[in-house]
């Protein structure tokens, strides 16, 4: 199976995140960035498939030069090659233009399987996999939490809500978004470092994709939200913090 | 300006969140002058679109077929593109489901068209529709403006707006029209086969009168029983955030979100829960939350009652000694 992992670097959990004024992205100089959390189980089920059922796996990222970082721990983990999209401004792109993008980027590597995480921890857009699969022409089922690949199709167990699941059943080639929590993820090995450097990563500038930079919609202003409550603090010594709380939910709010 | 309310059914019962959704195309309308018209889609679904007419609705367009009857993303894409070709509308609205993850953004960009996903509000000021999502797991929110031509597509999370607010018809009820669609076998390339639950709900945490819930920053599976017998001392079940359970320490029936189950206890204290919109909607209704976290910008602190900003390895065994004291 040829199979297609898209994975993106957004910043790291614990980043403390300054808004750059009048801007509608964050200050990128002092934070660390990371695998989005998602993509990681993606990838994850991408390379088992691989092991199962023999073929090939592919990282691509779309994003400014340090998203190869991204790519370059997908290659340690074992994907075997990676295509990085490059973009310095990619922040800016609407879902639809990232798609669009993507899609051009992998047309022609006619993938049997594109996998995608379930939604990026920073913009939230969670459309990336349905637009591939409209933009490429291709079948696609999200929320996976099980799959399973019969003769040119695919048998998938679909998360719904409130614990509820469905199986559907696709024809490849297709895409799939992932759930998060559906496998445990490897980590990469030394040898899985070391063997990596040897393995090609593609730049494509995003620019030269001929994709219509006509967005759809934009982000005027990111902002830190307004509070819905008042939040009273308590702060002091542990054991002044607990005696206080205590204190307060027996007698103020009333619930012990 | 027109609207057109895409509501949610499955097995003929209702996705609470479509009424939450009519709630806020009211709301635009009323603002924007607009008038909204509402969708039933489905297979024998016609006592619904009577009852969604009952509500101030233009009217209620009611899409059925033999191959609408199981949702599929091809199947539902191609019927509402039908739809929208037909009521021309400038704003499709829809409620920010599974189901509308799973196809909305296709059926838009099969248009050429793009979407603001998962919105939890919206402003209208001086004639521009601005809506708001979040974004870095709720860290920030965002404005954000549609930029090209018509039609537009919006989805709102659950727990945005409020489904009771959803304004009933003034003069009776709304017209109900049939629309025909021309949908082929061929054209549904996935199969939807059983619906299933997994084993029975062990427990009914909608039921519990207190909470401790856990989150990341109980760091590893060891530390939940640090607070599980704060839970035991209080008199409350355990529960936790998502990535708790995807990591199993946990069973998935312990889980608060909007994956999991929605509560409203009169006392939730999240232990190292950063407070991501999917963490959230299932348990913001709760009478009064307590929130421990080490980073002080944490949206949860949003929402909390009391809030502490520490390190919940030293206060919350604090708190379990100060519960054992007799008082």
């Amino acid at each position: 199976m040829k199979i297609g992992v898209c994975i993106k670097q957004v910043p790291a959990k614990d980043a403390s995140l300054a808004i750059v004024e009048g801007s509608a992205w964050i200050r990128e100089s002092d934070i660390g960035f990371e695998t989005n959390e998602p993509d990681t189980f993606a990838l994850e089920e991408g390379l088992r498939l691989k092991e199962k059922h023999g073929g090939e796996v592919v990282a691509i990222s779309m994003g400014p030069e340090r998203a190869k970082q991204t790519i370059k721990e997908a290659l340690a983990k074992g994907a075997d090659r990676g295509i990085h999209v490059a973009d310095a401004e990619f922040y800016k792109l609407d879902p639809l233009a990232s798609g669009r993008s993507l899609a051009a980027a992998i047309r022609d590597e006619n993938f049997d399987l594109v996998l995608t995480g379930l939604q990026s921890d920073d913009q939230g857009f969670g459309q990336t996999g349905v637009l591939l699969a409209e933009l490429l022409g291709r079948p696609h089922a999200t929320i996976i939490m099980a799959l399973e690949v019969l003769d040119g199709r695919m048998k998938l167990k679909r998360e719904l809500e409130a614990g509820w699941f469905q199986w559907v059943e696709l024809p490849l080639p297709a895409v799939l978004s992932i759930q998060s929590g559906i496998n445990k993820v490897r980590y990469a090995t030394l040898k899985g470092i070391m063997a990596a450097k040897k393995k090609e990563i593609k730049t494509v500038d995003r620019k030269s994709l001929g994709v219509p930079d006509s967005p759809t919609q934009r982000v005027e202003r990111i902002y830190v939200p307004q509070k819905t409550k008042k939040t009273e603090f308590i702060s002091g010594q542990p054991k002044e913090i607990a005696t206080k709380l205590i204190e307060k939910l027996r007698h103020e709010a009333r619930v012990l | 300006m027109k609207i057109l309310l895409i509501s949610e059914q499955r097995e003929g019962n209702w996705n609470n969140v479509s009424f939450e959704t009519l709630a806020a195309a009211q709301q635009i309308a009323s603002q924007a002058k607009a008038n909204v018209s509402g969708v039933v889609i489905g297979k024998g679904v016609g006592s619904l679109a009577d009852e969604l007419a009952g509500f101030q609705l233009e009217e209620v367009l009611l899409v059925e077929h033999d191959l609408l009857e199981k949702y599929t993303p091809d199947g539902f894409s191609i019927a509402l593109r039908q739809v929208i070709e037909n009521a021309k509308p400038d704003l499709i609205v829809l409620p920010h489901t599974y189901q509308v993850r799973d196809f909305a953004s296709k059926l838009a960009a099969s248009l050429g068209k793009g979407m603001i996903g998962d919105c939890v509000g919206h402003r209208y000021e001086s004639g521009k529709l601005i809506f708001v999502r979040q974004m870095f797991q709720g860290r920030t929110s965002a404005d954000v403006i549609f930029t090209g031509e018509p039609p537009w597509f919006a989805t709102f999370q659950a727990g945005a707006y409020r489904a009771d607010l959803a304004a009933k018809h003034a003069s009776g009820k709304a017209q109900v029209r049939a629309i025909s669609m021309d949908l082929k076998p061929e054209q549904i390339r996935t199969k939807p086969l059983e619906l299933f639950r997994e084993a029975k709900q062990a427990v009914d945490l909608t039921q519990a009168p207190m909470l401790v819930a856990v989150g990341r920053g109980i760091k590893a599976p060891e530390n939940i029983a640090m607070a599980e017998k704060l839970a035991r001392l209080l008199g409350a079940e355990i529960c936790a955030s998502r990535p708790i359970c995807d990591e199993g320490w946990l069973p998935l029936d312990r889980q608060i979100g909007s994956s999991g189950q929605t509560v409203a206890p009169k006392l939730y204290l999240a232990l190292g829960i950063s407070g991501a919109i999917q963490h959230v909607v299932g348990m913001k209704g709760s009478r009064t939350i307590v929130a421990i976290n080490k980073d002080q910008n944490a949206p949860i602190f949003e929402i909390a009652d009391y809030g502490i900003v520490g390190d919940l390895f030293e206060i919350v065994p604090a708190l379990a000694e100060e519960l054992e004291k007799p008082h």
